[in-house]
């Protein structure tokens, strides 16, 4: 098992999406069944043993193997585009769930790799019928998509009602609900929308193109209709961490480098020890929670940003609260941007160079118990409120092998203390198990070479309903 | 008040059919058996017609029509005595391609292309082997078809009739200024328009003269029909009303008002019960799915009633509607996708499950504006679940 990041594959063997089945199968020869050349290109590959830095020129044409020891859109070095979705089920079906999943997985595996939702795709098949993908993402290349699949708390113990009655085990899976699946604490200063928070399922859509990312989500919920309904969704931009050494640090809505300290793909050590959930982790939990075993956590948060005062804060204060220069990011201890900071380097007053309540510093590994975590986030900019403000700010993603150990008291600590936190509002929370990945060779493959749903297909979580 | 569905329709004993119509998401292989989900190209020209294979196993099969000749053509999949049409696509425009998905089972047919659009079209043998998928055993498609389209139009003059009866009481009661009784009666007389919509939207103008709510109205046009009269007996309040206060109509308006909704009716019962009004197999299915769009779009929302909020009693019509244009098609659809025919089942009983949560036509229903988010949800999510798989019963019903 290789926690390397994955490599992406240029387009050339992989079939251009919404290329006919005629083509996959060689012009004429439609009856040969058997699976055509290329059309497998990207399943069952396993993943690159070492980073490849993604080029710009390829960048379009890249696809991500979908099958692995881990799913993809983790360690993936992150793109430039988002938009997560989280579901409720409309059913109380167990049956209806798993064929669900299967479903998804199987019409993930083909989007990532740049085939349609369905096996005609959005224009052919019956002329009666309505096409089985929805066409936007026709001409596009693959853009680097990942989607990445999660079960919230809900789904296995239901929702508590505001008076206290615990929720219902809607699937027969309270017993199967791991430790680290808490549900969050109230944070100081928290503005949760319940609207913008919480949710069964959740899959998070991936891509250098915001119209192939979107597209993966429409299908995937047009899927689901009559299994789930979508409960809230984010678009995001400009993605604000850097999940790989090969990329360069972006910046948040606040002008600064945003995940200088994250875990990067390459750190295998740091992963196994943040960001993978362990065997041993389920042997410590009470319930059986061996499923999650290759899995990580996936903390969501939205973050709103109040830009416009913070547009109108010297330079002194920003770079003061932060505790990074704004043009470099070093830390103002000293250095440059990938120097550690010292913590307890003072100037002429006395007083700490990066202050006591900056965010650099309590957000710092030392200042909590040495965890870290692999942050994923991505800037948004929901339109405006009706003073005239942007809904705009962070909507934070990180990825943790436990939340209780590696997000919860880090983010009490912020909340409570952080200067920061006099410009921002957390409005959106979620907290998602995010399952192993399908492994490599599993896939069934139809007669034209490219995934299918059968009832012997597998999907994302698997080892949950074992 | 029953309101009356079809009789369940007698199924006619029938000889072995050669063609079912297509599930879009074909049954995966069996073991030990390869499903033919094979494609075969066409091409079409002035004086050929070139299809890629001159076999294929049975199963699902997809004719790729390409049009290659510079007129309209046709292509026909004709059963062995060269006569029954088992399959066809038309109307493919010079250098257009369209796909013919089919379900064939073992036996010998003809392909045959039809530029042009005229004579016997050019044709070629064509054998299905047996690869061992099952293709199910169909119904007389054809005569199922026939008595769904009959049945479905001898629906349609009922509710139309039941519609004008009610809408002569509803219209006097108005105009005499019997506001209670013109209110009690409203909802319910609605529900036969409702249930048989798609119909009057097949007469274009009709709809609008008789259904076009306020916001719907283009600047300066005049409007008429039962929403204008809905207003007029649920007047809303100055701030309810774009902050102007409500002005109720004249005597004189509103017996115009009243007359109109009377002759526009009547225009609708005369247009059904003409001597050459039919609606056939595809219409009925696609009129199944627009029914339930209307209540995608405008029921779930509450925008249809927005003044009298009996949104409810719509909704339960259109889909009782729908579920009717569904039933008139039940043998075909069970023939041909028993998958579809039993979600569709499931979906329409687990809806009216939902709505009877809200009342009856005999009870009442609450009314919109007293149902919470969670409930509005809840409904639309049944009306998805409902919509997805309806969305398929036209392909099924046409079996391309």
């Amino acid at each position: 098992m290789t926690d390397a990041p994955d490599a992406p594959t240029g387009g050339a063997g992989a079939p251009a999406r919404g290329m006919s089945r005629r083509a996959l199968l060689g012009l004429g020869t439609g009856l040969t069944a058997g699976i055509a050349a290329g059309a497998a290109a990207g399943f069952g590959v396993g993943r690159g043993t070492a980073p490849t830095p993604a080029a710009t020129s390829a960048i379009g044409a890249s696809t991500y193997p979908f099958t692995g020891p881990h799913q993809a859109g983790i360690v993936t070095p992150a793109q430039d585009r988002l938009y997560l979705a989280a579901f409720d089920l409309t059913t109380d079906s167990r049956e209806e769930l798993v064929d669900l999943l299967r479903r998804w997985t199987t019409m993930a595996a083909r989007l990532t790799q740049g085939l349609s939702a369905g096996p005609f795709g959005p224009a052919s098949g019956p002329y009666d019928a309505p096409p089985d993908d929805t066409g936007e993402a026709a001409d596009l290349p693959p853009a680097g998509l990942t989607i990445t699949f999660g079960f919230g708390r809900s789904l296995f113990v239901g929702t508590p009602s505001p008076d206290g009655t615990p929720g219902t085990d809607r699937f027969g899976l309270a017993d199967r609900l791991p430790g680290g699946l808490v549900e969050l604490p109230h944070f100081p200063q928290d503005a949760l929308d319940p609207a913008r928070s919480d949710g069964d399922l959740v899959v998070q859509a991936c891509a250098d193109d915001p119209q192939v990312a979107v597209h993966a989500v429409r299908n995937l919920s047009r899927a689901a209709f009559g299994t789930a309904t979508i409960r809230w969704t984010q678009l995001g931009y400009g993605r604000t961490s850097s999940t790989s050494t090969a990329q360069k640090t972006p910046r948040n809505l606040f002008g600064f480098k945003d995940g200088t300290a994250n875990v990067k793909a390459e750190e295998s050590a740091a992963l196994d020890e943040h960001i993978w959930v362990p065997a041993s982790d389920a042997a410590a939990d009470t319930t059986d929670s061996a499923w999650l075993t290759g899995g990580s956590y996936l903390v969501a948060r939205r973050i709103r940003m109040t830009i416009e005062t913070w547009d109108r804060t010297s330079l002194r204060e920003q770079e003061a609260v932060v505790g990074r220069t704004k043009g470099e990011g070093a830390p103002l201890s000293g250095g440059t941007e990938h120097t550690e900071p010292d913590l307890t380097a003072t100037g002429g007053d006395g007083a700490p160079l990066v202050a006591v309540d900056s965010h650099v510093r309590l957000a710092h590994p030392t200042t909590n118990d040495g965890v870290r975590m692999l942050r994923r986030g991505y800037n948004f900019t929901d339109g405006n409120d009706s003073l005239g403000r942007l809904d705009a700010g962070l909507f934070f993603l990180a990825f943790v092998r436990d939340p209780r150990t590696h997000y919860v008291p880090m983010q009490t600590t912020l909340s409570r203390d952080d200067a920061l936190m006099e410009y921002l509002q957390h409005t959106g929370s979620g907290l998602f198990a995010v399952p192993a990945g399908v492994p490599d060779g599993s896939l069934v493959l139809g007669d034209d070479g490219t995934p299918t749903t059968s009832d012997d297909s597998p999907f994302v979580g698997q080892a949950l309903f074992a | 008040m029953s309101f009356r569905r079809p009789a369940a329709l007698a199924l006619v004993a029938l000889t072995l059919p050669l063609a079912a119509c297509v599930a879009n998401d074909p049954a995966p292989a069996q073991s030990g058996a390869s499903a033919g989900t094979g494609v075969l190209t066409v091409s079409s020209t002035a004086d050929g017609c070139t299809v890629s294979a001159a076999e294929a196993p049975s199963g699902t099969l997809t004719f790729q029509v390409a049009n290659d000749g510079s007129d309209v053509t046709e292509f026909y999949l004709l059963a062995e005595d060269g006569l029954q049409v088992v399959a066809e696509v038309e109307n493919v425009g010079p250098g257009l391609s369209r796909d013919l998905v089919v379900q064939l089972r073992p036996g010998t047919y003809w392909t045959a292309c039809k530029p042009g659009m005229v004579g016997d079209g050019i044709r070629e043998a064509f054998t299905v082997t047996d690869s061992g998928v099952e293709v199910g055993p169909t119904g007389d498609t054809a005569d199922q078809l026939a008595a769904a389209e009959a049945s479905y139009v001898a629906y349609v003059k009922d509710q139309v009739g039941a519609l004008i009866t009610g809408t002569q009481e509803f219209a006097a009661a108005y105009a005499a200024g019997d506001d209670e009784t013109a209110r009690s009666l409203y909802a319910a007389t609605r529900v036969h328009w409702e249930r048989v919509e798609p119909v009057a939207e097949s007469f274009g103008d009709l709809d609008p003269l008789l259904d076009l709510r306020e916001a719907d109205l283009e600047a300066g046009a005049t409007w008429s029909g039962w929403h204008l009269v809905e207003k007029d007996l649920w007047q809303p309040s100055a701030q309810d009303n774009g902050g102007v206060a409500y002005t109720p109509l004249t005597a004189e308006q509103r017996t115009a008002a009243a007359d109109d909704l009377v002759t526009y009716t009547q225009q609708l019962v005369d247009a059904v019960n003409a001597e050459d009004f039919t609606f056939e197999a595809f219409q009925i299915a696609n009129g199944a799915k627009e029914l339930l769009d209307e209540v995608a779009t405008g029921k779930v929302t509450g925008e249809e009633e927005i003044w009298s909020h009996t949104d409810l009693w719509d909704f339960q019509a259109n889909v009782e509607g729908a579920h009717v244009a569904y039933e008139v098609l039940e043998p075909v659809v069970v023939a041909a996708d028993p998958e579809l025919a039993d979600q569709l089942t499931t979906q329409f009983d687990a809806l009216d499950a939902l709505l009877a949560q809200h009342g009856s036509y005999e009870d009442g229903f609450v009314t919109y504006d007293t149902l919470d988010a969670a409930q509005v949800k809840e409904l639309a999510a049944a009306v998805d679940a409902l919509s997805e798989p309806l969305s398929q019963l036209t392909a099924t019903v046409t079996g391309a």
